[in-house]
């Protein structure tokens, strides 16, 4: 593949694209929020089981493309079972990984635990401007889930 | 390789007018589908707008000098042009505005808060822009008018026994697509126009995406308003057409305040300028205007019968070939349609769809295309769609459908 896209569809981006994980809705949820792209109509809403400081569950619905669905279902396994402050501090890592120029130098493949290492199969999107929302919509949403917002998130 | 195109037509020539077409992106040559969000410009628009700031440029209508003079003959000789292209009975019923968004905007705000009243009804399709949707609501909120819309087909065509049965006593206006932005139908707009006409009920056509692929005869179509931008038509954007009947016009109050609008301005009363300045408050668009009305000598100098028979090979070229594909389904396919191709694929998602498309040189719009409506009507989210404009080749069609089977080899479908 030429051009950045076997770095964009990267097999484990696809695998999670076609079989999501945690998809679907929580019945367990206490706190959930939607993301919508306003650009694409894409919407996302993230559930997730809060017990104090504990993130015990987290699940997504979602109508979107292959980054966004992956991204979701990335951040669903990593989240559940984080405190909330390691959930915040994740979505930071990640979104300096996937959209920030302090990503582009990146952190070095060392410095990357095991969450961030999968996470970095997304980092595809940095050579794709206008794809970055994709990545970053659902993690959005479960920043403002956790933060309690009533109002959908935008990614504009 | 294949013939380009029929005989009448000269592709090849016609391609080399529009400099952006022999770009390559990602080492790619350029295969540009998506002109229905805006068309490229050939060389005679850009020149005229060099032209015009380095021969012919001054503020307009008002300046006694020479450059003033020369500018606003300039002006005035493209709103002529306009004129005749659209054949509307005066200039006068020639309005500039950025694009059809603003004359839309302008025909609800102005025409709205005079004739619509609680409980007077607007009637609207299923499958209008944004910008045909979002003026009446405004309008409607002041107001108290409420919003009715005709529903659309399977296939993509108004259903034209709903229209007829929402005019009624208290329809106030009618405002419809000429042709559907995102799938491409054509509306039966002479008989659409007939039926509020014999309620005595006035109707706004929306023509952006008709007036550049079909010949627009407003008299002919009796439309009381049609609004379309210049940047769709191979001009510049910033500059768009609202056409409207003078009676009607001349009935409206101004759109906004400001210079070039007034008669005689004093604190205590100001008198408004005569059509079309009426509704022309502040310094327009200049160069715009001229230039709009050089890719309206452009295309007419090419034929617009040439040019519509071209871009219906292509429409059926590429229905047919993109038909070849087993999990590619079309969304709209109206009997009556033009220049568009909307459609999805099973289990890849439009802008996955539109980024390997784009990395093959292949530019297709990826969305809802400002019509969630009609993507809520069909249950879908988006689609891709690409558009076809007078440059576009049944070689650029086969490079799309090759471009579609990268798609599938990534995607495993």
């Amino acid at each position: 593949m030429s051009t950045g896209l076997s770095d964009l569809y990267q097999e484990v981006i696809l695998d999670h694209s076609r079989h999501p994980r945690n998809f679907g809705a929580a019945e367990s949820a206490n706190r959930q929020a939607r993301g919508n792209n306003p650009l694409c109509g894409d919407r996302v809403t993230v559930y997730l089981a809060v017990d104090g400081d504990h993130i015990n569950d987290a699940r997504f619905d979602a109508r979107g493309c292959a980054i966004s669905i992956a991204s979701a279902s990335m951040m669903t396994e990593m989240i559940k079972g984080n405190t909330v402050a390691q959930a915040k501090s994740l979505f930071d890592r990640f979104h300096t990984l996937v959209a920030s120029d302090a990503g582009e130098s990146g952190e070095s493949n060392g410095d990357l635990d095991e969450d961030m290492a999968e996470l970095a199969s997304l980092s595809g999107v940095r050579a794709f401007p206008t794809r970055i929302k994709c990545a970053t919509l659902a993690w959005h949403a479960m920043s403002a889930a956790l933060d309690g917002a009533d109002d959908d998130v935008k990614t504009e | 390789m294949k013939m380009a195109s029929s005989a009448a037509f000269d592709i090849e020539r016609v391609r080399r007018d529009f400099p952006i077409l022999s770009q390559q992106v990602y080492d790619k040559p350029l295969a540009y589908f998506d002109s229905a969000a805006s068309a490229q410009k050939p060389t005679a628009v850009i020149e005229a707008i060099k032209h015009t700031y380095e021969t012919e440029y001054a503020n307009v209508h008002r300046g006694v000098h020479y450059m003033s003079q020369k500018a606003t003959d300039a002006m005035e000789a493209a709103r002529e042009t306009i004129r005749a292209f659209i054949n509307a009975a005066s200039e006068r019923e020639i309005i500039f505005v950025r694009g059809a968004t603003e004359g839309i905007n302008l025909v609800a705000d102005c025409w709205g808060r005079q004739n619509l009243k609680p409980g007077s009804e607007i009637i609207l399709s299923q499958m209008e822009h944004h910008s045909n949707i979002v003026p009446w609501q405004l309008i409607a909120e002041r107001t108290g008018a409420i919003i009715k819309v005709v529903p659309v087909n399977d296939a993509g065509e108004l259903e034209m026994d709903a229209y007829e049965d929402l005019l009624g006593d208290r329809t106030a206006m009618v405002s419809l697509t000429h042709v559907s932005n995102a799938l491409g139908t054509i509306t039966p707009m002479a008989e659409i126009v007939r039926l509020a006409h014999a309620r005595g009920v006035p109707v706004l056509v929306d023509g952006c995406q008709a007036i550049p692929h079909l010949p627009v005869d407003v008299q002919a179509l009796d439309a009381d308003f049609y609004v379309f931008s210049g940047h769709k038509l191979y001009g510049p954007s910033g500059i768009g057409v609202l056409y409207g009947k003078e009676v009607l016009l001349d009935a409206m109050p101004p759109y906004q305040g400001g210079g070039e609008m007034i008669d005689l301005v004093t604190f205590e009363k100001t008198t408004y300028a005569d059509l079309p300045f009426k509704f022309e408050a502040g310094t327009p668009h200049i160069a715009g205007v001229i230039a709009l009305g050089t890719a309206i000598d452009y295309i007419t100098g090419l034929g617009l019968e040439k040019i519509a028979a071209h871009e219906d090979d292509l429409l059926a070229y590429g229905t047919e070939q993109l038909g070849k594909i087993n999990s590619l389904r079309f969304v709209g396919t109206a009997a009556d349609k033009t220049a568009i191709l909307s459609f999805v694929l099973d289990d890849v998602h439009p802008h996955d769809i539109g980024t390997i498309l784009d990395r093959e040189g292949v530019a297709v719009r990826t969305g809802h295309h400002c019509a969630q409506p009609i993507m809520e009507r069909y249950d879908i989210a988006a689609t891709v769609r690409a558009s076809i404009g007078l440059y576009n080749t049944r070689e650029e069609i086969d490079v799309l459908v090759t471009a579609l089977g990268r798609v599938q080899e990534i995607f495993g479908s």
